[in-house]
């Protein structure tokens, strides 16, 4: 089984690159990887000495609930449609209603409700629809980093072509560079509960930056930094990268990523981004407000934002957040900053499941929660088959050897 | 865990928090010996304590009402057989009822009835009885359906003691997660190439002809709501026992692999409604394969994991094989994005 001698054998080089080495963590900084560990049991093969942390790399999970009531105010006019991604529907919010009630509200709640709530793939379905349901107002509510920032682009350059007048952006669209530097800034307040030495920088978001983008990592922040990819192969090769830095004591950037993330980026996906987003400030749950760190249409965009108060005429309908006491018992804020791991919430397996979600990090799937909840990483962790020559513990009959998946005919 | 002031969509997806509804609600309140056992079918002795009978009711709510590979009219026979069938019984007789919302066009309440004929034909049930009620427009969503099953143990083969043991191969008779992923694209209009179809169907045929080639079958369940991942962990907490499923060798048809990535979904919880899961000793195992693949659907049927002893004092789990070198826990899914699937 090619993939997981290889696996093993990667697993083996880096507990040699890192054995002297003080305990360190790494954070994953993309949601991504974080399913992906999970997923794979990556942690199992891991050295005691290195700990994974997760980031606040899942999109869904750093939308500030703000944003999340602007969307249910949306869903509440008439004639009018709100579309997102699945896991975007079902992050709930505690919010206070225009006739003062305080309940626990997500766009799905609103669906069920009976308002028009869709959920599509990809941006370009919000098009197609606007297109045969003219009389009826589009927004799409618009979550993501630099990976699906230009699909939004292309969604308005496309409407605009199209002469499409009834379909609008909401944009929480943030970018990641600006909020590794205010979450990380070793000058920044931030209690160093995990020494975070190293990052995961995450291999799809440098295909469109660049991977040069990446370098104010080690270059600000000090810390070992590399562009990975997300097998299993590629994430264990980027650690043994890091660990490599961290022995020679020069933090650098590394790109393990080459193939597909070249130093540049995608120059033309960049120049779409530039002609119609701006930088903006932007707020992340659990890491307040970023400059810079959003994404908002540019004046000549306008037309198409979903921000534009004939959306929503009347103020005093608006859905409000409603924190209690001014701030939620949900860790999820502590968790996307990396202080905290899943277990470590109050709420985490008690009140907050992946049936009864309260908080982001629990809905999506790329949510740090989420991933430790479905894949046991919260309770019992996953387990190193001990052999290395390929042996189960107990044999399963030998059949697919091949390590492919398997061919399916009917 | 606790359960919630209202029912939510997750108390019905057969997860955890449905189990702790039953567990709490329906058990206390008119729990008896064949309800408590929790089997697919309740089993009922006849007169005397001869003549078992299999009993069994479903309700089948999904929606869009027509899918790529079946509507909810094949789906409500194929689902109460099923239930028969992995119980062992041979399934004879199903009641069907409706409650339809008023507005409702005859003709698509024709193509339904045409549906559940064929599929009831094609199981070798007949329809012996139904109801049929209907509510004012606005307060039901087109039309729901139930049905009831009576099967039969008369069949030359010993009932499955639902019992997994250590040493059981565990095997599936087709590709995963067919259903559940077809059905959410049909109801959100995704559209994949090539389409997406549900492997709905009637399995009596393929659980007679594996239960008469006298193989002895420990367990069998079909794996609907919360798909094979509920399914193995209910028998490995009934049992005591550890599961362990190989990641690499779970059959999932390539164009339902791509949208669960898409949807962020795992085949091992997504529905089925074609599909039966099995443990047999694993000395059986081959057999039993080529047993399924003579039938038109068991065509994909294989060998996906083992049963083995538990450690004494702890509870039973499944765990995946990743094909990485390393076993990740699987526990029983809290809840899921797609309600009304079947």
């Amino acid at each position: 089984m090619e993939k997981r001698e290889q696996v093993n054998r990667l697993a083996e080089i880096l507990a040699k690159t890192s054995q002297d080495l003080p305990d360190f963590a790494v954070m994953e900084v993309c949601g991504t990887h974080t399913h992906a560990i999970a997923r794979y049991g990556l942690s199992a093969l891991l050295p005691p000495n290195i700990k994974l942390v997760s980031g606040p790399g899942c999109p869904v999970c750093v939308t500030a609930d703000e944003t999340l009531a602007r969307a249910l105010t949306l869903a509440r006019q008439p004639a009018t449609c709100v579309c997102s991604f699945g896991d975007m529907l079902r992050v709930p919010v505690r919010v206070r209603y225009p006739d003062g009630q305080i309940g626990l509200d997500s766009l799905l709640r609103e669906r069920g409700l009976g308002r028009d709530v869709r959920l599509v793939v990809s941006s370009l379905d919000v098009l197609r629809l606007a297109q045969a349901e003219p009389d009826r107002q589009f927004v799409w509510f618009a979550v993501g980093f630099e990976t699906t920032a230009p699909a939004t682009a292309v969604l308005l350059q496309q409407a605009r072509a199209a002469g499409v007048h009834n379909l609008k952006v909401l944009c929480a669209h943030k970018t990641m560079p600006a909020a590794l530097l205010a979450l990380l800034d070793p000058t920044g307040r931030r209690p160093a509960r995990q020494p975070i030495r190293g990052l995961l920088c995450p291999g799809h978001v440098a295909v469109i930056t660049g991977a040069d983008a990446f370098r104010f990592v080690p270059e600000q922040l000090g810390l070992a930094a590399a562009i990975s990819g997300f097998e299993p192969e590629d994430i264990l090769a980027a650690l043994i990268e890091l660990s490599r830095q961290l022995r020679r004591g020069q933090p650098g950037l590394r790109n393990m990523y080459p193939a597909v993330a070249r130093p540049e980026g995608n120059l033309a996906a960049q120049a779409l981004l530039r002609q119609i987003f701006q930088p903006c400030p932007a707020v992340w749950r659990g890491l307040g407000e970023i400059p810079g760190s959003g994404l908002a249409l540019k004046p000549e965009w306008r037309d198409f934002d979903a921000l534009d108060s004939s959306l929503t005429p009347d103020p005093a309908a608006a859905v409000r957040p409603a924190p209690e006491n001014g701030k939620t018992a949900c860790h999820c804020g502590q968790v996307l900053r990396g202080d905290e791991s899943p277990a470590d919430c109050p709420l985490f397996l008690r009140v907050c499941t992946e049936a009864n979600p309260r908080g982001p990090c629990m809905v999506s799937s790329e949510g740090a929660c989420a991933a430790a909840s479905r894949y046991g990483t919260g309770g019992a962790a996953a387990v190193r088959i001990k052999d290395s020559k390929g042996v189960r513990p107990d044999s399963l009959s030998g059949h697919n050897e091949s390590g492919k998946e398997p061919d399916v005919h009917e | 865990m606790y359960m919630n002031e209202e029912i939510s969509l997750a108390n019905g997806a057969g997860g955890e928090a449905y189990r702790q509804m039953v567990q709490e609600i329906f058990i206390p309140g008119y729990g008896s010996p064949e309800l408590n056992q929790l089997g697919d079918s309740a089993v009922l002795a006849g007169p005397g304590g001869s003549g078992e009978l299999a009993f069994t009711t479903d309700s089948f709510v999904v929606w869009p009402l027509f899918f790529p590979g079946g509507d909810v009219g094949s789906l409500a026979v194929s689902g109460t057989v099923n239930d028969l069938a992995v119980a062992g019984a041979i399934p004879r007789y199903i009641s069907v009822a409706m409650i339809i919302e008023a507005g409702f066009p005859t003709e698509t309440l024709k193509r339904i009835t045409a549906s559940i004929a064929a599929t009831a034909e094609r199981a070798g049930v007949r329809v012996v009885t139904g109801d049929t009620k209907v509510v004012e427009h606005g307060r039901a969503d087109g039309i729901y359906i139930t049905t009831s099953g009576v099967g039969t143990f008369d069949g030359n083969w010993p009932r499955p003691p639902q019992q997994p043991c250590a040493g059981d191969a565990l095997l599936v008779s087709g590709p995963l997660a067919s259903h559940g992923v077809a059905v959410m694209a049909a109801r959100e209009k995704l559209e994949f190439e090539p389409p997406l179809q549900s492997d709905a169907r009637p399995l009596a045929g393929l659980i007679r002809s594996l239960l008469d080639s006298g193989l002895s079958v420990h367990a069998m369940r079909d794996p609907t709501r919360g798909g094979l991942g509920a399914t193995l962990c209910e028998w490995a907490e009934d049992s005591g026992l550890n599961l362990t499923i190989k990641e690499t060798d779970l059959p999932v048809k390539a164009e339902v692999r791509a949208a669960c990535d898409l949807l962020g979904l795992d085949p091992l919880f997504c529905a089925n409604e074609g599909v039966v899961a099995l443990a047999l000793p694993a000395d059986q195992a081959e057999a039993a394969v080529a047993c399924l693949r003579a039938h038109p659907d068991g065509r994909a049927a294989r060998i996906i994991g083992q049963v083995s002893a538990g450690l004494p004092g702890q509870p039973g789990h499944v765990s995946v094989d990743t094909g990485y070198g390393t076993l990740r826990r699987v526990t029983l899914p809290e809840g899921e994005i797609l309600p009304r699937i079947c």
